[in-house]
């Protein structure tokens, strides 16, 4: 039988609920760390020629905040729901892979601290503190990045370290494919699915199709470093154009893997909370599907100042147009959802409104850069800075802040209180707005991006300060957020199995559900399972303890055990030491052989 | 301020176009009322134009479809909030001729975006035509070299280029992917080692235009800075017969020889080149140095102060930068100095 209590029920946990609140903390954490690099960027900005930072450590901090943000903090959010929400909402007991999943998850951490311990090593590497983290942007460009021009360990430990989390995303991306297609409830078609659910099969394709596009492109990175090659190398006969094709066919995508899950939150707490059905429900599921696909047919639009010749600009222009119109479409749905319905305004809602406004404003500067010639003029400055910050802070953080306050009384049996959350988000909002906003116009005032210092000649000094405060207000709507998490573990509504009348089936077990989710699997009949409609009553109630023997798994050491030799593995290249890579093998295979013949029962 | 030229070009200005009052004005409230000599805002060339004008095209649809959804949203939300004992709100799944009406819509407004932006990347990337006046630029970290082949003119950093006449500007890297951009004359394109790009525009009217590097090169990607200076054609001519000429040996036993001598001993030689004296490539080119408004990359004006701060500590001015720090004498350094004022 499995610990339920202590250190160990969690390191061995394969419990989906465990798992995804373990994401979740984590996440939290790495977004606290990508946050606070964001401040310290923005003081460096607030002035013209400020010297509160070098601009090596601020070719650090930017480097790290955006890796951080993309694959510490928003990803692995998103995965917590998908961890902890998905299974409850397709009625299954757990994901398909429970100690794979947990394998995700290691893994993940694992990365995620070897990438940010290269904040503190570099002692061990003949240089200070501070010295050696990841310097060459999240966009890492070839040839900036080869051996040459980036002797130190910080472009290897920022190579290896997305190796390693690429592992955990594919895993994870693998286990939710399988888990949405096989362990959904009787009854529960594809056509009744929650759109939540819906958007995690689509997240999970795309990533588990654009993460070894990246993969090869590390690949090629890391032996033009340690071996020699000339991928990237045009002494050589390589290109560093071919690094910028094979990292933004995996970046584009990634954007998509940021926001689908985010749209997939905000098509769950908009019908709950105007008590209407979603509007359009296939229209808003296969839109998402559209640009799972479209968002394949656009990666060159990140590249337009490239040169790729009038044809290739117009072609990708046009593709990128065309993404407008399936997030159109959903933004319309939304909007007919709230309309006719009786709109209660919690923080949810609030958030998931929020969400839409923001995304607006993102998706509108989107277009602007989609027309490559107005490009030219946009890209590389602050203008791209807004744009992104208002799709993935005004969208991505936005509908996950949604999420967090609609799913904690479900994962915690608790209600976050409401007046915190709504100071908590009129803060977000009127920080986010007074720190990206401004950003627009100090980009098509000439600043570019990724600059430590620049000349008070440029006239936007007082913009820069405008949204140095704005980012502060950020920092401060944080903190209120993290208190009002806090306070739950003794105070807050205890919320009962629905505290909100959701229409879907995480909400008709307990809050937080019993390890084995549901005392019997619910058959589906609608796809708004909990409500009733003309045509079918809601659900009948589960019975309060199960009516047969639920079989429950055991936990297991092995995923955690095989995370382990990734890291140490990574160690091999990192210290030019050959014989850890034999460890980290060693490591590799033992765990993967006493995973394999652990007995069923554990 | 370093460059108090810059208000006078951009005064000269016509501010017509709605968009640009709009957000000037804004900026004015805001009490940032410029002047802005990168802004994207205020072109001063026909390929510049022409993308502001697209620009503006796409703001207006922008401004409008913002105007519509975000006002649709927020009556939505203020009319439709709960009002306590109502009933519950009828359930509808959805509406056909809604959703074809809204994919549509914006369907037409991007055929009305995509036809002027692909008529545009076709005029704009067209060649140049014959008779362009033809400079090489490449790329280094973390400044500009300037070829002009048919004039035999080498310089660094300050472009210099006739008023109205086509420039064809042939861009490569010595090193890794820079991009060269000097917004109110032309759109940023990226300068990358073993790929050759093209800008080519013509300047409306004579003045210093500000750019910088777009494109992150390394540590002091910040301080690659570059100025274009469009001169009249006589003011061109002027220029670059004074560029092509070597300067005069400096007099003998004068402070300057003993600079001259002094840029010899210290192996400045190795990477400047001084027409007459030396052959180096890694630096830029040094012959008239004097005659340019600023050094190092755009960072500081050509002073005696300055280019000794330069000489004595490069990297506090420019983190990174490859020019070492030679550990001149204070003599020595005056004379170089003085030596360097006098390459006009």
């Amino acid at each position: 039988m499995s610990e339920t209590r202590g250190w160990k029920s969690w390191v061995t946990t394969t419990d989906h609920k465990r798992i995804g609140q373990l994401y979740f903390y984590t996440a939290l954490a790495f977004f606290l760390l990508g946050g606070l690099e964001a401040l310290l960027i923005r003081i460096q900005l607030a002035k013209p020629e400020n010297s509160f930072v070098t601009a090596e450590t601020y070719d650090q901090l930017f480097t790290m905040h955006g890796t951080t943000m993309v694959f510490l903090a928003l990803m692995p959010l998103s995965a917590a729901f998908f961890n902890y929400i998905v299974p409850l909402q397709i009625g299954a007991r757990d994901v398909a892979f429970p100690r794979l999943n947990a394998f995700s998850y290691w893994v993940f951490l694992l990365g995620g601290l070897l990438l940010n311990s290269s904040w503190l090593v570099g002692p061990l590497f003949h240089a200070g503190m501070l010295n050696v983290a990841p310097d060459g942007g999240w966009f890492g460009y070839a040839n900036l990045t080869e051996r040459q021009f980036s002797p130190g360990v910080n472009i290897d430990f920022w190579v290896l370290s997305l190796q390693i989390l690429g592992i955990s995303s594919l895993a994870a991306g693998f286990n939710f494919i399988v888990t949405i297609l096989n362990l959904r409830a009787p009854g529960m078609k594809m056509m009744r699915l929650p759109v939540f659910s819906w958007m995690t099969l689509v997240t999970s394709f795309i990533i588990i199709t654009a993460f070894p596009v990246i993969t090869v492109g590390l690949v090629f990175l890391l032996f033009d470093r340690f071996f020699g090659t000339h991928f990237y190398l045009p002494s050589a006969g390589g290109d560093p154009v071919l690094w910028q094709h094979l990292f933004w066919l995996f970046g584009h995508p990634e954007v998509y893997i940021l926001i689908l899950p985010a749209m997939g939150i905000v098509s769950e707490v908009l019908p709950t909370f105007a008590r209407k059905p979603l509007f359009g429900y296939p229209v808003v599921v296969y839109s998402g599907v559209l640009i799972g696909f479209m968002g394949w047919g656009v990666w060159s639009h990140h590249m337009f100042a490239v040169g790729l010749g009038p044809v290739a600009d117009s072609v990708f222009g046009a593709t990128t147009m065309l993404i407008a119109i399936p997030t159109g479409v959903k933004i319309f749905n939304w909007i007919a959802t709230l309309w006719g319905g009786q709109i209660r305004g919690a923080t949810a809602l609030y958030f998931a409104v929020g969400f839409i406004a923001m995304f607006i404003i993102g998706g509108l500067s989107g277009v602007s850069h989609a027309v490559p010639p107005a490009d030219l003029q946009q890209t590389d400055t602050y203008y791209v800075v807004a744009h992104i910050h208002y799709v993935l802070f005004g969208g991505t953080v936005l509908g996950l802040f949604a999420g967090i306050y609609y799913w904690w009384p479900k994962m915690t049996g608790r209600l976050l209180s409401e007046p915190l959350g709504k100071l908590h988000f009129w803060l977000t909002f009127v920080g986010m707005n007074l720190a990206f906003f401004p950003m627009h116009l100090i980009g098509l005032l000439g600043m570019p991006r990724r600059i430590y210092t620049y000349s008070p000649d440029l006239g936007v000094a007082k913009l820069n300060l405008l949204s140095t405060v704005g980012a502060m207000i950020i920092g401060a709507s944080v903190l209120v957020f993290a208190y009002n998490l806090w306070r739950t573990r003794r105070h807050g509504a205890v919320a009962g199995n629905d505290p909100w009348q959701g229409a879907t089936l995480e909400w008709a077990t307990t809050s937080p559900p019993p390890v084995y989710n549901f005392t019997a699997i619910p058959k589906v009949e609608t796809r708004l399972p909990l409500w009733r409609t003309e045509h079918h009553a809601a659900m009948a109630a589960l019975p309060a303890t199960p009516p047969e023997p639920v079989h429950v798994p055991g936990g297991s050491w092995w995923p955690l055990v095989t995370a382990c030799g990734l890291p140490v593995l990574a160690l091999a290249p990192l210290t030019h030491t050959l014989w850890l890579a034999f460890v980290g093998v060693a490591i590799l295979l033992a765990g993967i052989y006493r995973w394999a013949f652990e007995p069923f029962e554990a | 301020m370093l460059f108090p030229d810059d208000a006078r070009t951009l005064d000269a200005v016509p501010l017509y176009r709605s968009r640009r009052w709009l957000i000037l004005s804004a900026l004015t409230v805001l009490g940032c009322g410029g002047p802005f000599p990168q802004s994207t805002l205020a072109p001063m060339s026909g390929y510049a134009r022409d993308i502001d004008g697209l620009f503006g095209t796409v703001f207006k649809f922008m401004l409008i479809v913002f105007v519509v959804v975000e006002v649709l949203l927020l009556f939505t939300i203020f009319r439709h909030r709960q009002r306590p004992g109502a009933a519950e709100p009828r359930h509808t799944h959805g509406h056909t001729v809604l959703e074809i009406a809204w994919t549509i819509a914006p369907a037409l407004i991007l055929v009305f975006v995509a036809v002027p932006t692909i008529q545009t990347i076709f005029r704009t990337q067209a060649p140049a035509p014959a008779g362009a006046l033809n400079v090489r630029v490449v790329a280094h970290q973390w400044w500009w070299e300037y070829r002009y082949p048919d004039l035999g003119v080498v310089t660094a950093n300050e472009l210099h280029v006739p008023v109205g006449r086509t420039v064809d500007l042939e861009l490569t890297s010595a090193d890794v992917i820079h991009s060269f951009w000097a917004p109110r004359l032309f759109g940023k394109r990226d300068v990358i080692p073993g790929h050759t790009n093209h800008i080519i525009f013509a300047a409306d009217s004579t003045g210093d235009y500000l750019g910088q590097c777009v494109e992150f090169c390394g540590v002091s990607h910040a301080n690659m800075r570059l100025r274009v200076l469009v001169d009249s054609d006589s003011g061109f001519a002027a220029w670059a017969k004074a560029q092509a000429a070597t300067p005069a040996a400096p007099a003998k036993n004068s402070v300057e020889q003993r600079g001259q001598e002094a840029f010899r001993r210290y192996a400045c030689i190795g990477c400047h080149t001084v027409a007459g004296v030396s052959a180096g490539t890694i630096g830029p080119d040094l012959t008239h140095v004097a005659s340019r408004t600023t050094i190092a990359g755009g960072m500081l004006p050509t002073a005696a102060a300055m280019l000794q701060k330069w000489i004595e500590n490069p990297q506090a001015v420019k983190p990174g930068a490859l020019m070492p720090r030679m550990g001149v004498t204070p003599d020595d350094l005056t004379a170089l100095v003085a030596y360097l004022q006098s390459l006009k």
